[in-house]
């Protein structure tokens, strides 16, 4: 016994050891642990709802889809129905955006023409992140040559103006139709989103976690399939939301050239197109495919935004 | 290889490696020599700490004697057999055996997984374990290293630093191992938080008998950890002795110079100490200086350290230097 014990007992009152009784601890006293357990997706949830432009991107969305699948019916007129008794009429209680130069219901066929858009817009960004995340893993788990000459073909296919892909393409198969532009569109479309994951997987694969996992001796298609593809999915669920408005625009661009979609079918680009000629006269024509146009690409791109800040564990706070 | 792994006579080491050689490609005909001819000898139980200046190679030897990263040359005996070759079942076998604590408390663990699947993984590959009987095993690791249970189901951006590394050290302790080799698990954490941590692997390796390879820079704490301590230099072993002789009566120049370094808590005594300077750089690692790689920069250096590499002999019982001083 040192000398502070025995100070330290001088200085104690008696009391005597029966007043002692061991109570024992409670393991999870220590630390009580305030915040309720969420998964990862609840937590995005909660994150993306603080932002509100997204949450509004999102909801313009939605209500643009409910119009594009429904609008059409509303509108109780046929997207193809001539009416030679009501040309180039104003919007109106009647024709709710007005008519075209034939007489045809532009509420009818501006929904009409988002379902094609759309669905360029979506089709086209899953295919293309499918693929391109199917190459990119594969160049970044090979690795060495196989990233040299696979990303080589990338640069490659990347360096070919996409609008001479379509003309080329248009010019074979002799056709004009969807599926030819989404054939054209994604040929090339692919490229990006298969450098992105390829950028992710390579940066994963040195991450000390995956080395743990390997360490651990878990089996390299595990190691993919519980490490890679979850910590890239936010990656690319993000890249795709960026890539819709694109494919749109580039339908869009290529209908109003008039390389894409053909009368009677149309598109937000072809109506464009049409109602260019009466642009003087008839405003409201250019108006509605145009706002169409613009809104379904500013909603997805906030949207991508809110996404890409929700989806990243690290962006808590 | 003719008796099973697991099997085998249990040899005085637990993990050697035979001169161990890692070269990485550094573009054409070049090749870092991270690790070069490296000879260490674990026995049971003990810790060895591996001690020398970034990029001396110390991390690539921890990671190539576990097979993290497969030998360019040389072997590693893991209880007396030759595991530098083995592929599937018995390198998985070898792999239970063996794991390994990493310095980034940050960067190992997996932000899209719950603590308790971090932990179960290893679990997941080499026993198998029923639901519940994984979550019991996960628990107690978890009090184990001093953590509540509630974690399991947390994600590792809740924890803190020193809380991330123990759930790191209850990952590697899920199989079971002998071996760990602790990749400066201590470096990246904050001075109060090291302690804790240290002592938290010390009572670990009192309780489970675990051997260590102790990687790290800070020389006190390997002192205070270790049984023996290796130095290296530019991929070699320079200097291998039990923690008193290198801390007292190092030999390698080398040594003298790095124990001088640490600095001394009472100013006084600190300006008293007489301190050894090494002038320059370490030598690029693409192009070694010939002979002894640390001629460049030792106060003694001759035309035989130039001329001819020396090799790691032993100078007294248990006392490994590497010196044509020392002879």
């Amino acid at each position: 016994m040192t000398a502070e014990n025995k100070r330290n007992e001088a200085m104690m009152p008696d009391i005597p050891d029966e007043k002692f009784t061991i109570i024992g601890i409670d393991e999870n006293a220590g630390e009580v642990l305030a915040r309720k357990r969420i998964s990862y997706w609840q937590d995005a949830w909660r994150r993306f709802r603080e932002n509100k432009i997204a949450l509004v991107a999102a909801v313009i969305l939605i209500v643009m889809i409910f119009f594009i699948i429904f609008g059409p019916m509303i509108s109780g007129y046929e997207f193809e129905e001539i009416d030679n008794t009501a040309i180039n009429q104003g919007p109106s209680a009647k024709h709710w955006f007005g008519t075209d130069n034939l007489g045809r219901d532009l509420f009818a066929r501006v929904w009409q023409a988002g379902r094609v858009s759309l669905i360029i817009g979506l089709v086209g960004a899953f295919v293309a992140s499918i693929v391109g995340s199917i190459y990119g893993g594969i160049a970044a788990y090979f690795g060495g040559v196989v990233d040299d000459i696979m990303m080589r073909i990338v640069e490659i296919l990347l360096s070919v103006p996409y609008l001479l892909i379509v003309i080329l393409i248009s010019v074979i198969t002799d056709s004009k139709s969807l599926g030819t532009m989404l054939v054209a569109l994604t040929l090339t479309g692919w490229c990006g989103i298969a450098r992105i994951v390829r950028g992710q997987m390579l940066q994963l694969k040195s991450q000390e976690f995956v080395l743990a996992a390997n360490a651990l001796g878990v089996s390299p298609i595990r190691i993919i399939l519980k490490h890679m593809i979850p910590n890239t999915m936010s990656l690319i669920i993000v890249a795709i939301t960026f890539d819709i408005p694109g494919y749109i625009f580039s339908e869009a661009f290529l209908s109003y050239v008039g390389l894409g979609i053909q009368a009677p079918q149309t598109s937000w680009g072809a109506l464009c197109a049409a109602a260019q000629q009466n642009f003087m006269f008839y405003p409201y024509q250019l108006l509605f495919p145009g706002i169409m146009i613009a809104l379904t690409m500013l909603s997805f791109t906030l949207l991508g935004d809110g996404l890409r800040d929700a989806l990243d564990p690290k962006q808590r706070k | 290889m003719e008796e099973k792994m697991g099997k085998a006579p249990n040899s005085e080491y637990i993990l050697e490696a035979v001169d161990l050689c890692k070269y990485f490609k550094a573009g054409r005909k070049q090749y870092v020599k991270a690790v070069d001819h490296v000879n260490i000898r674990m026995r049971h139980g003990e810790t060895l700490g591996l001690v020398g200046e970034s990029g001396c190679g110390k991390t690539t030897t921890g990671r190539t004697m576990i097979r993290l990263y497969e030998p360019t040359s040389g072997k590693i005996l893991f209880e007396g057999q030759d595991i530098s070759k083995l592929k599937g079942k018995e390198l998985l076998h070898f792999k239970k055996n063996v794991q390994i604590i990493f310095q980034d408390p940050y960067a190992s663990l997996d932000p899209r997984m719950t603590i308790g699947e971090i932990i179960s993984e290893g679990m997941d590959v080499h026993m198998k374990l029923s639901e519940e009987e994984k979550e019991k095993r996960v628990n107690d690791l978890l009090r184990k290293v001093g953590l509540n249970t509630e974690y399991a189901n947390r994600f590792a951006h809740e924890l803190s630093g020193g809380q991330r590394q123990r759930i790191g050290i209850a990952r590697a302790l899920a199989v079971e191992p002998k071996f760990i080799v602790c990749d400066e698990p201590i470096s990246a954490l904050d001075v109060s938080i090291q302690a804790q941590v240290v002592n938290l692997l010390m009572k670990l390796q009192r309780e489970m008998g675990l051997t260590y390879l102790f990687i790290s820079h800070d020389l006190s704490m390997i002192q205070h950890i270790s049984d023996r301590v290796g130095v290296m230099y530019l991929g070699s072993i320079v200097e291998l002795a039990p923690e008193k002789t290198i801390y007292s009566a190092s030999k390698h120049p080398y040594t003298q110079a790095l124990i001088s370094a640490i600095p001394v808590a009472d100013p006084e005594a600190d300006t008293e100490k007489d301190r050894i300077k090494l002038e320059g750089e370490v030598p690029s690692p693409l192009n070694p200086p010939s002979g002894c790689k640390f001629r460049t920069r030792c106060r003694y250096a001759t035309e035989r350290c130039a001329a001819e590499a020396p090799v790691l002999r032993e100078v007294e019982p248990d006392h490994f230097v590497a010196c044509h001083l020392c002879e």
